[in-house]
């Protein structure tokens, strides 16, 4: 048996309150292979982004924990980098410097001046930015700023890729054309990816395997699904999946049948 | 679509801009001449009647009348000075020479130069005092907890109460038989210094803290060293709020000095004020006025000056600076 890639063994975790604990998330058990994309989906406010901040060690988990090739997670690291919502780009800097302050601190003594360029530039380019490398953060838009979030965290050669909601902020056409740049990158990367995601069409066309999360408090895995979609996948192709369709609306059932939010159930 | 290229410039909207940008504070201004005029000749005073604009402006010029004969007076001394020594190295080639400095009074202009030498001086040791502390409190909730309340406390405290403190200290401490400074400068820069350090510190404090949360996770995801995060992440973030209180410091510490130079007879502009106040002449009213225009144009230029600054070291150029 292979060894196992990313464990994340009987999460618990409890936040203090001034009227006693709260429960957020109660015993998240899941194993993720390597090379597995991983869509994390659940209604807004289910815990999926805390679920996220443990595996990115931000967040340390109340019982049970995370495991990263035998290690055990216990802070923050490159190792896991993490697209987040806003892009959190340095505003002062351009998108090369943004790239360039993470590679340099990870690749420090083990890559030459010039090949760290190369590095900066290559993943720049593999989210199509080499057109505006040198712009800072205010002169590009949306998309593109998430476009060097993302070439940020890959430039930092991680384990694990953690997306938090990575298009949420973007509008739907700039949305689709990001998803088909993931796709291709993925294709060529082959990371070990955790997303979160609210969006069904997005989960159901990225991932290898969706993870359904019950409503808070207490929140834990409701269902996984697997989705067994040949790749390359193609959106407009799969628009008259029967399979793809039909995946579709298992994700849809469990969200608005099984988990309907409490206040929009009255 | 085509965009035609405009063959004419437009006059009448060029003419507007121009009205609006300078032909409404010059009409202000001179309304403004005008009320004074007619209601300065209204109030009889021990000293006369207040000066209007007209006295004012005369007596200016008389500052600077004064200032350069003084100068002449100054250049002249010196010049006695040497040709005297020239004749005495032509009698005996070995003879002592020496060069007395002049005696003469301090100028109008030389009191501005005072005043924005001491001002600057006990800026800057106010800034460089407080924008560290505002950092480390800024980045650490303990500290902050156990600074802020002596902050908040002596924040409010004005120039007149430090003072006396001050300058007894000074006497105490500063004791030196060739001062590089007289007590005067040490006294006012330090209370200078006393009044800008609260709202440096404040915003520094305040800018530090309240940098993105997703910039520090992000510093955190990276493992930045901490001195490496408080240089790429914490001080350009903070840097908009710094300045801003660097200026609103400024300028407290512009109406500081002046309150301080009366009372430390630091030879600036307040010691000016004073004088004049002292004085009781005819002229003594209008020459504190003189004093009032200078004071209120050099606070603005160095308000504009610390804007400028602004401007320059802020990243986010689309904030509008005003």
């Amino acid at each position: 048996m292979a060894q196992e890639h990313l464990n994340l063994t009987h999460m618990s975790i409890e936040f203090p309150t001034p009227s006693g604990p709260f429960k957020a998330l109660d015993d998240i058990d899941l194993l993720i292979n390597k090379g597995e994309f991983v869509s994390l989906i659940g209604h807004s406010g289910c815990g999926k982004s805390t679920v996220l901040n443990i595996v990115a060690g931000l967040y340390q988990a109340t019982t049970g924990g995370v495991i990263l090739d035998g290690k055990e997670v216990n802070e923050p690291g490159p190792d896991r980098a993490v697209v987040f919502q806003n892009h959190s780009l340095l505003p002062w800097l351009s998108a090369y410097e943004n790239v360039e302050l993470a590679v340099k601190q990870v690749f420090k003594g083990r890559k030459t001046r010039q090949e760290m360029k190369e590095w900066i530039e290559h993943n720049l380019h593999l989210v199509h930015m080499d057109h505006a490398m040198h712009k800072r953060p205010s002169e590009i838009s949306g998309g593109m700023k998430q476009r060097v979030g993302i070439a940020r965290a890959l430039a930092m050669e991680p384990k694990v890729l953690l997306m938090d909601e990575p298009f949420g902020a973007l509008d739907a056409l700039t949305r689709a054309h990001m998803q088909d740049s993931l796709i291709e990158i993925q294709s060529r990367l082959n990371n070990t990816v955790i997303m979160i995601t609210h969006d069904v069409d997005e989960a159901v066309l990225l991932s290898d395997r969706i993870v359904m999360m019950t409503n808070g408090p207490a929140a834990t895995i409701g269902e996984v699904l697997d989705i067994e979609l040949p790749r390359p996948r193609n959106r407009v192709e799969l628009a008259d999946n029967k399979d793809y369709n039909h995946l579709r609306a298992q994700v849809l059932k469990f969200l608005y049948e099984r988990q309907r939010k409490p206040d929009e159930a009255a | 679509m085509m965009f035609k290229k405009p063959e004419k410039i437009n006059w009448g909207m060029l003419l507007n801009n121009i009205f609006h940008k300078l032909g409404i504070p010059v009409i202000a201004a001179g309304i403004f001449m005008v009320l004074w005029s007619v209601t300065a000749s209204h109030i009889e005073t021990s000293l006369g009647q207040v000066p209007g604009p007209v006295m004012v402006w005369q007596q200016a010029m008389t500052l600077y009348q004064e200032h350069k004969d003084e100068r002449k007076k100054e250049a002249a001394f010196y010049a006695r000075q040497e040709k005297r020594n020239a004749a005495k190295l032509l009698k005996d080639p070995n003879a002592k020479t020496r060069i007395r400095s002049y005696p003469g009074k301090a100028t109008y202009i030389d009191q501005i130069f005072t005043s924005i030498t001491t001002v600057l001086t006990g800026f800057i040791i106010a800034a460089l005092i407080a924008i560290p502390i505002g950092i480390i409190s800024g980045l650490n909730g303990t500290i902050y907890n156990a600074i802020n309340p002596l902050i908040q406390t002596f924040k409010p405290v004005s120039p007149l109460a430090w003072l006396p403190i001050v300058t007894i200290i000074v006497s105490a401490v500063y004791v030196s038989d060739d001062p590089m400074f007289s007590k005067s400068f040490v006294t006012s820069a330090i209370t200078v210094t006393l009044c800008t350090i609260w709202p440096i510190i404040i915003n520094t404090t305040v800018g530090v803290s309240s940098v993105d949360k997703d910039l520090v996770n992000v510093s955190k995801v990276l493992r930045l060293h901490w001195f490496t995060h408080v240089v790429k992440i914490v001080l350009p973030s903070s840097i908009p709020m710094m300045f801003a209180g660097l200026r609103v410091s400024l300028g407290i510490g512009w109406m500081v000095l002046i309150a301080a130079e009366m009372l430390a007879q630091n030879p600036g502009l307040g010691k000016f004020v004073w004088d004049e106040f002292q004085n009781g002449s005819s002229n003594s009213m209008a020459r504190i006025m003189v004093a009032v225009f200078t004071i209120g144009i050099i606070g603005y230029v160095l308000d504009r000056f610390m804007l400028t600054l602004q401007r320059s070291v802020s990243w986010d150029k689309s904030a509008v600076l005003r």
